[in-house]
């Protein structure tokens, strides 16, 4: 009898995953659609009770009655089932793949118990727009992880409604705005200043809220260069954002020195920690003075990422900036939580209601069950991985980690193929392309590109060795094909759901469409 | 309906490189090659074509290759197992002249893509010939080469022909042939000049990912940025718009024709000057409200003094130091990786005011702030 378990490894190294993704040629759903096929087939209406109530459609006021019924299409529940699960047959993510390769995201386990809570009636059903007095329990999971994000970041108040991270920081440029407004400086502070290797959301969200965006470079060492904070800060800067450990995963021992510059020129500071997730329990951004800051909870607190979503970008500020948080805000008193609309100076609304309940439930149940102790761990762990990481990744010929070289790093690193694309011709997005083929994914870099052929990786603390080393393997085999045998690499993939995309046919309106009543108006042009 | 097939033209300089392993640091020139010849150099050139166009093999009937006899591209090609068409035949000892007549009979063959093996000179050499009337490709062979217009490896020039060609990537820009002076580069110092630009097929990224935004794409920054400058022009006042592909971005944007490397003058959105000189410039600012709009110009991230030395000394210290508005794209100044940006103007007090930090212009109320250093080490 075969021993299989000696299959799966040669000289203590995995083998590769002899691996196959589905491909079921799926046609768009509407394409199922069968004239009065339906998934679900309502009970008739009781004669007595149709008599006592009539047409309950007529309380319904005349401007929200559709004219005709929803387009959407026909079919039962067997085929509804066979046709998504289908679909996510085809493709890759952090249920599936050792999903490292998505760098600042954090894909980490999203615990399944905790979906469990989430989707039970007592938190599923119910409505934003219940009394106060109806949903405690929900309003007080909110204020408790309020609590606790408080403790993480030493914050002294919390807002859950941004529901994205850009969310949260177009919220933060927005308070920035308030702040100069009220004492008076809000036409002359028009600036922003941030880093490049900053999340481009710093800027983008900032330039939406009306700011003038101001870049620093980054200095030979990677960190940004502070003498370019020094020429470029002045009385027209309302704020200073920047994110630590930058995508590049150094962290800025000076990070202090930037915010008491900006703090002395009456700017104001805030930390983009979306990805906090190397530095839970270890550092804070109240000590190195941050005036806000923000969590995504999605990354580092292990809420799903969903499709894009739902997510909460949760937003914190100092006592002074309390003021002007979105509205509502989950309030306490003697131990009764209510919605506190009574909000003079908040900056209004950014997103839904008071937050994605679901997602804060998710990060809460996610929270308690670590503990503080727990969550630390959880950024060690994740540290140490990205460091065993890096050290693996740079023993593959043509692999680099551009700046703070014979450093350690925080969460995650931008590698660098520049040198085996210039010995092969092979580049970074092909080379991802081909690991596909071995089930797993990574992702080059925001763009434009500042490291030539990137490649970011970020393990977490939510993968084993053994996983760890598998994609090591993956990149190791992909690397060294790209030397024997450049034209397989370029012709991949070969084992997944797709082959390559014609990137031509985006550029033409004409082309595509993203929604099915688009492609009917467009597919006979 | 039968199109016809793509037709490749090859231009091997055999000599380029020769001097850089044996510490010359280029090649130009007879004298120079029969020196490094005798200190036992080795071509590299030929190898290096032939490299590239092993890429080629696996669409070598997809396509018509046209080249020079002997060591300016027949041997490569033998070299890779393609067949080609010979149209020049230059003899054994090869000059700049041999490269500029077979560019000339390339272009007049109509080809789609011009390849050509060598170093910054025989990108001047090939400017020279076509200018940017048909597009071209550099397979790298020289020493540190300058230019834009080279591919960064020959593997990497070979792929992307073979893309070009096969119509994967239809897109092309305008990149900076640098004039070296290799006698300084001789006496360690770097002294790059613009020369021109050459028009080289972009490659086309395979995918964007998830978590990409999309690509604004470089001719579209550049025309964002230039969008901001022109905002904020002034009336009345004279704008001294250096060369480069950024500034006549700003030309464009004010719907005038000014010219690719030479200094042109603005005001109220009217050119008061083209390919202006030194003093015709100092005439026009001279007591007046005046900004030079520079971009940075060639692989070492020069400001002033690398193919804009209209825009003197005499001309900075009349406008001032806080005259000067730079405008680049995000992608320009990441693929200095951010370096300090240079000037030489030639005169030190003015090359030491300039230095320090600078705003530079990079979108629609988007400044980077970037380091000026002086002369590259």
């Amino acid at each position: 009898m075969r021993d299989i378990t000696k299959e799966r490894f040669a000289d203590g190294k995995p083998l590769l995953r002899r691996y196959h993704q589905a491909r079921w040629d799926e046609p768009i759903v509407f394409e199922l659609s069968s004239k009065d096929e339906r998934g679900i087939l309502l009970p008739e209406v009781e004669k007595g009770i149709r008599d006592k109530v009539g047409d309950v459609l007529d309380a319904l006021p005349e401007g929200m009655r559709r004219e005709r019924p929803p387009a959407l299409p026909e079919i039962s529940q067997p085929q509804v089932l066979r046709h998504y699960v289908r679909l996510s047959q085809q493709t890759l993510g952090a249920d599936f793949n050792i999903d490292v390769g998505q760098g600042t995201c954090t894909m980490k386990y999203s615990p399944k118990v905790h979906e469990d809570l989430a989707r039970s009636p007592h938190a599923a059903c119910l409505h934003p727009y219940q009394p106060d007095e109806t949903v405690q329990g929900v309003l007080e999971i909110m204020y408790s992880f309020e609590q606790i994000l408080k403790e993480v970041s030493g914050m002294d108040r919390f807002s859950m409604q941004p529901g994205a991270g850009s969310a949260a920081i177009y919220a933060s440029a927005s308070i920035i705005r308030k702040y100069h407004e009220m004492r008076g400086e809000g036409d002359t502070r028009d600036e922003i200043i941030t880093t490049s290797f900053s999340h481009p959301s710093d800027a983008a969200c900032a330039k939406v809220a009306g700011y003038n965006i101001v870049t620093l470079p980054p200095d030979k060492d990677g960190y940004p260069d502070f003498e370019a904070l020094e020429a470029a800060i002045s009385e027209r800067t309302a704020g200073l954002l920047m994110t630590n450990p930058e995508d590049t995963g150094i962290f800025n021992p000076d990070i202090k020195d930037f915010v008491d510059l900006a703090h002395e020129n009456g700017a104001l500071c805030f930390y983009d920690q979306a990805n906090a997730n190397g530095i839970l329990g270890i550092t804070r951004s109240r000590e190195a003075g941050f005036d806000l800051c923000h969590f995504n909870l999605h990354k580092t607190f292990s809420t799903p990422h969903g499709c894009g979503g739902p997510a909460a970008g949760a937003l914190g500020v100092t006592e002074e900036l309390a003021q002007f948080l979105p509205t509502p805000v989950v309030a306490c008193e003697d131990g009764i939580y209510r919605l506190d609309y009574d909000r003079p100076n908040s900056i209004g609304k950014v997103g839904a209601f008071h937050g994605s309940a679901g997602c804060v439930i998710r990060a809460y149940a996610w929270a308690m069950s670590l503990g503080a102790d727990g969550m630390k761990t959880a950024a060690e762990v994740a540290v140490l991985n990205n460091n065993y990481f890096l050290k693996k990744v740079l023993e593959i010929p043509g692999a680099s980690a551009p700046y703070a070289s014979g450093k350690y790093r925080i969460e995650q690193v931008r590698y660098s193929w520049e040198e085996l694309t210039k010995d092969t011709g092979v580049h970074s997005e092909e080379l991802g392309v081909r690991a596909a083929d071995y089930g797993v994914h990574y992702w080059t870099s925001h763009h434009p590109f500042v490291i030539p052929e990137p490649m970011t990786l970020e393990p977490t603390e939510s993968y084993t060795r053994a996983e760890l080393d598998e994609y090591v393997e993956i990149l190791r085999a992909v690397a060294q094909e790209a030397r024997d045998n450049p034209d397989k690499i370029k012709k991949g993939p070969y084992n997944c759901p797709i082959h390559q995309v014609n990137h031509d046919e985006f550029d033409d309106p004409n082309k595509w469409a993203i929604t099915w009543r688009a492609y009917q108006k467009k597919k006979d042009k | 309906m039968c199109t016809p097939r793509p037709k490749l033209g090859l231009i091997v300089n055999p000599v380029a490189g020769l001097g850089g392993a044996v510490g010359l640091k280029g090649s130009d020139g007879v004298d120079t090659q029969e020196k490094a010849l005798a200190l036992g150099a080795v071509p590299l050139s030929p190898a290096r074509a032939t490299r590239a166009l092993e890429r080629l093999a696996k669409i070598k009937d997809l396509f018509d290759l046209f080249t020079c006899g002997g060591r300016m591209g027949l041997e490569a090609t033998r070299s890779a197992g393609l067949a080609a068409t010979v149209i020049t035949d230059p003899g054994d000892v090869t000059t700049a002249d041999d490269t500029r007549n077979a560019a000339q009979a390339m272009a007049g063959q109509g080809v789609d893509l011009l390849l050509f093996a060598g170093g910054d000179g025989t990108a001047r050499d090939i400017y020279d010939a076509v200018g940017d009337s048909i597009s071209v490709l550099g397979i790298p062979t020289g020493v540190k080469i300058y230019s834009g217009a080279y591919a960064v490896s020959p593997a990497a020039a070979g792929e992307l022909a073979a893309d070009f060609l096969q119509g994967k990537t239809k897109e092309t820009h305008d990149a900076e042939v640098m004039d070296i002076d290799e006698a300084s580069l001789r006496q360690g110092r770097v002294s790059a000049q613009l020369y021109g630009y050459l028009r080289i097929p972009r490659r086309r990224r395979l995918t964007q990912g998830v978590k990409a935004s999309s690509d604004a794409g470089e001719a579209v920054a550049a025309a964002v940025a230039a969008a901001d400058v022109v905002h904020d022009m002034k009336p009345g006042r004279y704008y001294v718009m250096g060369p480069g592909t950024t500034t006549r971005a700003v030309m464009s944007e004010l719907k005038l024709e000014g010219t690719l490397m030479g200094v042109d003058v603005v005001r109220d959105g009217k050119l008061e000057a083209r390919d202006a000189g030194e003093q015709q410039i100092l005439d026009l600012v001279a007591g007046r409200d005046a900004s030079v709009v520079v971009t940075v110009i060639g692989g070492q991230g020069y400001l002033l003094g690398r193919g804009n030395q209209q825009i003197s000394a005499k001309v900075i210290r009349e406008v001032g130091r806080e005259n000067i508005i730079v405008v680049a794209t995000r992608a320009k100044l990441n693929s200095l990786q951010w370096r300090p940006l240079l000037v030489d103007t030639g005169d030190d007090e003015v090359d030491a005011l300039l230095s320090g930090y600078i705003r530079v212009v990079t979108g629609h109320d988007e400044q980077a702030v970037c380091k000026v250093g002086g002369l590259e080490v």
